[in-house]
């Protein structure tokens, strides 16, 4: 009987998930207050839906009671994020409060199946996230003092990812933390939204030549620190995000042309000089060579999809836990198997939905400090997802970073944070100025 | 400075970029609906896919059959829910559709997935599916002919060796024996023996696709075809004076129970596997010359099969020693090659050049009879050209009309061959070897014979073969 559940339950969550990113979408076709928070509201009866549903079936199939409290504990917090948070916030942006806890609850279900106690410690980060990062629009609204300051951001960026190179624990061939006391911390996932605010107050000041080298030098040693320590995803990632960004300030097609073949060269350079990018190439040309070792995380990932198909086997129906490192860097792979390929697309759809999002709020800022801002978070934020999604599907080589909100990790998730906090912040300052405008008018 | 004035410039780089982006995404989804489509059921398939296991708990294993229906393997449900597997035949398929327990190898692996698939129509699915029945899992039928499969293991009879058959057309595989066999229905209790270090039968071990034998004779078709290549025009002027040995330096070459074949030219020398002549021919050529057509034709390479096989291998190239070139002219030395390769070059030259590839799952049909998947041939490519594969022919038919194939020598069809016997140790019998294809002007079948330590090519292989074309013409079996 409980199969049958599984089996029924299964269908159900895949429609709750396509209605939810359905609605997502048809977001944008709503100009009006009044349409968007229907849609709003109609999207968090589908998250809470598919919450339970999902939650029940982890219930029935592991028989654990600490999981009822668990679900119970969830409850709380999305309730609380969604209704305090917009108490605090009158005019913040309801869709994205909404997709950080539809990926949140998406990461939740996952990790609770593969792991309770990994499920549990996220559901602490993401909690104690949740509260430091709540003043973070307030701060952004307020302190227009953050544009003076680009040589705190880029000078500390670069120490922080020094310091990691110099001192950090090595994690599958990669320097990627620096542990306190226990806990381990990403400074990357920090540096991340550090880097974006150098740029973007670099370009605000001038756009001069001398101002662009200068900082397309501290651009180039931030990328550089993270190929020396390894960290390729990174080290993709801020290019991408330094290069568009680049474009977006200046607006000329040399520099985009010329940043681009610049980066094709450097590939072609780590290609030959260093042996773990061609271990990474090599396994992504032909998985199936070498199953057993270089291949072997690439093709247990293809299992996994090809298996779960676009319905997925079900909850405890796959076995991602065959996958290594499947909470962080393989989400999407565990995702896919038991959820389905649908669930999973629809997963990638409220990701871009999200980045939309970004980009219409780097659209509307005046200012370029803040268009940038929210540009860059939004490049980063996508370009992160494309890697790790492509990586894992073997449409690209992997590089080991993780899906935001979604993976297992607690600096990931904090930086996210961060970061649609300071988009928030940018929004809400946007509708302050308009509503400031429209009583001027008046 | 908050309320700076608008840039619509840049607007235009972002909304460059949020096409940019949302179009890469578009491409990544495509590629990931691609492959769940299209590529999944093939990924998926492999032994390396411990998920597959997790089928049985709801699906009953389906039936491997042969190609007119018979039963090869059948999974038996006891009364007390127990299944077991079970094999009809006995040890006579045991290395083509293997065995699901103790790991998976034959069709039992290759076919792992769709056994393990239900296409039953989807009302009864959810109904067995809501009581806790198993679904009944697809059928696979095979290109295997239970009569010629029979045929075969009958014609090698107590000898070690294998047999394969094949359709040189389409590349579907008759028939596959391996001696000495394992009964798959008793592995369980047999295993331990099996596998033990004093077994020195290796039953376990698919001879037909995984021995790896010297070709003997059979390899100078390879040779014969160098030579062809390097003299286009004039190769039907060669000629030799073969005393039975032939001498160059301090090296001598037999032939086969020391004959003297008097004159010979490339044809007749091919048709009496006159040793001399082709140590002769192999002093004439570029070691590296041949070492590439040994490449071309599949030596040193991946094998376009999915049954678990051994690569074929060629060592010599160019500068290599006098007694290496008139060892390997003649298939001595170091090359080794697999029964299955050797079909399949006998086969290329039987299509006209072009090699099909090899394959035995005919079909899947769901347990109602209603196809579900059908395989069709594939084209590999060209092994050789058009007329290169009708010279070869033309010397193929007269090993059976003027020499060494004498055994297949028929009124009632025409076969084209090469007989071999290879040598491999020394003091010890030669391996036989016969590799054709019948009839000769419009092939239908192609088969290979290896039967170990037993003799001559033409007196113990041949007459394998030639047992495999009688049951297949006097049956009229239509490829």
């Amino acid at each position: 009987m409980v199969n049958v559940i599984i089996e029924v339950s299964k269908y159900l969550m895949i429609l709750l998930m396509a209605a939810y990113t359905y609605l997502n979408f048809s977001y944008f076709r709503f100009h009006d207050e009044r349409g968007q928070k229907k849609v709003c509201r109609r999207q968090n009866v589908a998250m809470f839906l598919l919450h339970f549903i999902a939650y029940l079936i982890l219930y029935l199939k592991s028989e654990d009671e600490r999981i009822v409290l668990f679900y119970l504990a969830q409850i709380v917090f999305f309730g609380a994020y969604l209704g305090l948070y917009r108490m605090f916030y009158p005019k913040l942006t309801r869709i994205l409060v909404n997709n950080m806890c539809m990926l949140l609850c998406v990461g939740w279900i996952v990790l609770t199946r593969i792991s309770l106690d990994k499920a549990l410690r996220q559901f602490m980060i993401v909690s104690a996230a949740a509260l430091v990062t709540w003043i973070i629009p307030f701060v952004v609204d307020r302190m227009w003092q953050l544009s003076r300051i680009p040589w705190i951001y880029g000078i500390g960026g670069l120490i922080l990812l020094a310091a990691v190179w110099m001192v950090g624990n090595n994690s599958f061939g990669a320097q990627l933390s620096i542990s306190f006391g226990g806990y381990s911390l990403q400074p990357s996932e920090f540096v991340k939204i550090s880097f974006v605010f150098f740029v973007a107050a670099m370009f605000y000041r001038s756009m001069d030549l001398t101002t662009v080298a200068v900082t397309t030098l501290v651009a180039a040693a931030h990328v550089l620190i993270l190929v020396l320590s390894k960290d390729l995803g990174s080290a993709l990632i801020f290019f991408v995000t330094y290069l568009s960004m680049l474009f977006v300030a200046t607006g000329r097609w040399l520099y985009l042309l010329a940043g681009t073949l610049a980066g094709c060269g450097a590939s072609v350079v780590a290609y030959g000089l260093f042996a773990h990018v061609r271990t990474r190439v090599a396994a992504w040309q032909n998985p199936w060579a070498d199953l057993d070792n270089r291949g072997y995380q690439i093709t247990q990932s293809l299992f996994a999809i090809g298996t779960g198909g676009w319905f997925g086997m079900g909850l405890f129906q796959g076995m991602p836990y065959k996958i290594p490192v499947v909470e962080k860097d393989f989400v999407f792979a565990a995702i896919s198997e038991e959820l389905g390929g649908i669930f999973a697309v629809c997963v990638l759809l409220i990701c871009l939905g999200c980045f939309l999002q970004f980009m219409m709020v780097a659209a509307r800022m005046q200012a370029l400090f803040y268009k940038l801002i929210a540009f860059g978070l939004g490049m980063e934020y996508l370009v992160q997802v494309f890697l790790t999604v492509g990586g894992v599907i073997k449409f690209i080589p992997s590089t080991g970073v993780t899906l935001p909100l979604v993976s297992y990790g607690g600096s990931s998730v904090l930086g996210t944070f961060i970061v649609f906090g300071v988009v928030q912040g940018l929004y809400i300052l946007k509708k302050n100025d308009e509503e400031d405008y429209e009583e001027e008018q008046t | 400075m908050r309320k700076s004035r608008p840039d619509p410039d840049s607007n235009k780089g972002i909304l460059f970029f949020t096409y940019l982006m949302v179009g890469v995404f578009v491409c990544m989804i495509g590629y990931f609906g691609y492959f769940l489509q299209f590529q999944g059921e093939t990924v998926i398939n492999n032994s390396y896919n411990a998920r597959l296991d997790r089928f049985s708990d709801r699906i009953v294993r389906g039936e491997i059959l042969g190609n007119d229906g018979r039963v090869l393997a059948r999974t038996e449900t006891g009364e007390d829910g127990s299944e077991h597997r079970v094999y009809p035949y006995g040890s006579l398929f045991a290395h083509g559709v293997g065995y699901g327990d103790h790991g998976k190898t034959g069709l039992e692996a290759l076919a792992n997935f769709y056994l393990l698939t239900s296409h039953m129509n989807l009302a009864e699915r959810t109904i067995n599916e809501l009581s806790g029945v198993k679904n009944i899992g697809d059928n696979v039928i095979t290109t295997l002919d239970v009569d010629l499969q029979q045929a075969a293991s009958d014609a090698l009879g107590e000898h070690r060796g294998a047999v394969i058959v094949m359709e040189p057309d389409t590349g579907k595989i008759l028939a596959m024996v391996s001696k000495p066999g394992f009964d798959p229905n008793t592995l369980g209790a047999d295993w331990d023996q099996l596998i033990s270090g004093d077994n020195e039968e290796a039953q376990l071990l698919n001879r037909a696709a995984q021995g790896v034998y010297p070709p003997g004779s059979t390899f100078k078709i390879l040779t014969a075809l160098e030579f062809i290549r390097e003299h286009p025009d004039t190769w039907r002027d060669f000629a030799f004076d073969c005393d039975g040995t032939y001498e160059q330096g301090d090296y001598t070459i037999s032939c086969y129970h020391g004959n003297a074949h008097g004159h010979q030219n490339l044809e007749q020398a091919f048709a009496n596997s006159c040793n001399g002549a082709f140590a002769a021919l192999g002093m004439e050529m570029d070691p590296g010359g041949l070492h590439s057509l040994a490449e071309q034709l599949l030596f040193n390479r991946e094998l376009p099969l999915s049954v678990a096989y051994s690569k074929s291998s060629f060592t010599m190239n160019t500068g290599a020693e006098v007694w290496e070139i008139l060892q390997t002219s003649i298939g001595q030395g170091n090359t080794q090659m697999t029964p299955i390769h050797n079909v399949m070059i006998t086969a290329a030259i039987a299509n006209g050049g072009v090699l099909m590839k090899p394959y035995m799952v005919e079909r899947v049909e769901n347990a109602a009879g209603e196809e579900i998947h059908r395989f069709l041939p594939q084209a590999w490519g060209n092994l050789l050209t058009a007329q290169e594969a009708d010279t070869m022919a033309g010397l193929m038919r007269q090993v059976v009309t003027e020499g060494t194939g004498s055994a297949v020598r028929t009124e009632s069809y025409t076969v084209a061959g090469k007989t071999g016997s290879a040598e491999f140790e020394a003091g010890r019998d030669t391996h036989a070897w016969f590799t054709g294809f019948a009839p000769a002007e419009a092939p239908q079948l192609t088969v290979t014979v290896v039967v170990e330590e037993a003799g001559s090519g033409g007196q113990v292989a041949a007459p394998v073969a030639r047992r495999i074309f009688d049951t297949y013409f006097s049956l009229g079996v239509d490829g």
